[in-house]
């Protein structure tokens, strides 16, 4: 039981930066390996007004979210869009972005080592807390209601406004979106940078009951990667499933077996979809 | 056989006896830097045998190389077997691993390969410190061995001198045919009958063969091994940096971009110790940004501008 509530309050928290990553991969065709980085950000966001004006991370995640959303779109505008136009098909696309995104990783991880390089370490929230019987932190449980009401809130928006259909029109078929008028670029720069923008968010949240340094992004993106191919690509709600999955998983190796091996128990599940459903839980088989 | 390929390997063979004789006339700092280059150029050649036709690009060397050193270290340190039986049998663990990522991966699109590679080797050190932690008990381990850096640098020279003749006699084989319709489109590869999982599997294995070749040679260098020190994530984006920064579509460009890329890279970790991470960001957007095509793609372009 202990690991089950553990295990979806983690997964939750996940879901949320999964999302980022799919909104910016399965709409604007980006393969983001700086999004753990972006995420380290909004934690050290957190940390650092935490420490020096005891600002609660919540009031500072209302706050870095639309910086970061900013940041992404400049950083798409400036960065990426040349990318996209120099491409002559998508595995092109696909290298160079790889390679541009480690590059931001990088240099992100760099400048981040020189404004803090030790732990972000602070205490936010950490009362035990009771919930169906089971002794949870309290900021892991706030960190999950706020991820929950930011995860609903977004899948509400692409399911059931113009903007948020065009967005999943782009996701489905770049091609065929263009043909009945939707503004591709135009949407490829506003998924990017909500994308980036719920990323950070998560990162805040994470940052409350996870210690995170400058350079552990790398972790968050593989895990992010991880759930976004085993949710199915361009998939909202197989990005929330297979994120608890991970979570459940994750946390059960950690308390039974070792906390060393999580990343084996996600790279064994990776390897499994891999193997049996490359195409994502609930994805179709291509024909 | 057409003459310019005689010519290359020519060429080839008379820059590896050239390159012999640098322990002779040099010793202590810059022998230490003819080594590492000579590191360097090895695994990055066994990086373009692979990510190169393919343009897949592959982060598992820091993986293949940590389990070249890791195994020789336990070999000679836990069981007393002696490095040579370890050398020769290290590298096929390796090949074993990347007959395994490439056959869950490589069938699928090249993201899936690049995604899976990307955090192998923290995999694989979480779980190798787990089984030594765990139920091996030891924490370090140590290669002493009677090796010079000159023997070392040799040694790494053979390697590299082997791994381009293997890749220049590829490129003339069946399998460099089946690449390099692959590498233009796998769509045309796969109608004419080419299993192009297997060619690239196979192609990867060789890769994998190597890569551990080097890091067992290495691991006397360091003589005392533990798992963060080899299975390191940087050397695997550094080889990517210094291949991309000579060129890929030519066997010979990632030595054209080693050498550089090594005296900068000693000079940055020297003069600036804690802002590696940045400068290595930094050359990867310079070489996306600028030179797309590595030092290989502009000599090329100015040599068309001349004759056009």
């Amino acid at each position: 039981m202990d690991i089950l509530v553990s295990g979806l309050l983690l997964g939750g928290t996940y879901a949320l930066v999964a999302m980022g990553l799919n909104l910016q991969y399965g709409v604007a065709r980006i393969m983001n390996l700086a999004s753990g980085e972006m995420l380290v950000l909004g934690a050290l966001a957190a940390f650092w007004l935490f420490t020096t004006a005891q600002l609660s991370p919540v009031l500072t995640m209302i706050m870095v979210a639309p910086l970061a959303f900013i940041g992404n779109w400049l950083i798409y505008q400036l960065l990426l869009r040349p990318l996209v136009k120099r491409a002559k098909n998508q595995g092109q696309l696909e290298v160079d972005s790889i390679l541009a995104t480690f590059g931001m990783s990088f240099a992100l991880v760099g400048i981040m080592v020189a404004i803090h390089g030790e732990y972000f370490t602070y205490s936010y929230l950490a009362n035990p807390f009771e919930i169906l019987g089971t002794t949870v932190a309290l900021n892991r449980f706030v960190a999950f209601v706020v991820a929950l009401i930011i995860g609903v809130t977004l899948v509400l928006w692409l399911n059931f406004t113009r903007p948020g259909t065009a967005v999943r029109a782009v996701s489905v078929n770049t091609e065929a979106a263009k043909l009945v008028g939707i503004n591709v670029p135009r949407i490829s720069a506003l998924s990017f940078a909500l994308g980036g923008a719920v990323t950070a968010a998560g990162g805040t949240l994470i940052s409350t009951f996870i210690t995170l340094d400058a350079s552990v992004g790398v972790i968050f993106t593989m895990k992010a990667l991880i759930i976004v191919i085993m949710g199915g690509v361009g998939d909202m709600r197989g990005s929330i499933i297979a994120a608890l999955l991970l979570g459940l998983v994750e946390t059960a190796v950690a308390t039974l077996i070792d906390p060393g091996l999580t990343l084996v128990s996600a790279y064994l599940i990776f390897l499994g979809i891999l193997l049996f459903r490359p195409q994502g839980l609930f994805g179709k088989r291509a024909t | 056989m057409t003459g310019s390929g005689w010519k290359e390997i020519g060429l080839a063979a008379g820059l590896v006896i050239l390159a012999a004789f640098v322990p002779l006339v040099t010793d202590g700092y810059w022998l230490s830097i003819a080594v590492t280059a000579m590191m360097y150029i090895a695994l990055a050649t066994a990086w373009t045998l692979f990510s190169g036709p393919t343009h897949y690009i592959s982060l598992a060397t820091g993986a293949f190389f940590g389990i070249g050193g890791y195994l020789v270290a336990t070999g000679m340190s836990d069981y007393d077997i002696s490095f040579w039986v370890m050398a020769a049998v290290a590298p096929f663990v390796a090949v074993v691993l990347a007959a395994i990522v490439g056959a869950a991966t490589l069938r699928l699109s090249g993201i899936y390969f690049v995604i899976f590679t990307l955090g192998l080797a923290e995999m694989i050190r979480g779980l190798v410190s787990w089984v030594q932690n765990n139920f091996l008990g030891s924490r370090g381990l140590y290669v002493l061995t009677d090796f010079t850096e000159a023997h070392i640098y040799w040694m790494l020279l053979i390697i590299a001198a082997v791994v381009y003749l293997i890749g220049w006699l590829i490129e003339r084989s069946r399998l460099g045919f089946a690449m390099k319709i692959i590498g233009n489109d796998e769509g045309v590869a796969k109608h004419l009958g080419i299993n192009t999982a297997a060619a690239k599997v196979a192609l990867f294995m060789i890769t994998g063969y190597f890569t551990a070749l080097v890091g067992v040679v290495i691991a006397p260098r360091y003589s005392y091994i533990e798992p963060n020190l080899v299975f390191s994530p940087e050397l695997s984006f550094l080889v990517v940096i210094m291949a991309l920064l000579g060129g890929t579509q030519r066997l010979w460009g990632p030595i054209v971009g080693v050498i550089p890329f090594t005296l900068i890279w000693e000079t940055i970790s020297v003069s600036f110790p804690n802002a590696t991470t940045f400068y290595l960001g930094l050359s990867f957007l310079l070489i996306v940004y600028f030179i797309p095509n590595g030092f290989v793609g502009l000599v090329e372009k100015l040599a068309r501008r001349r004759q056009g």
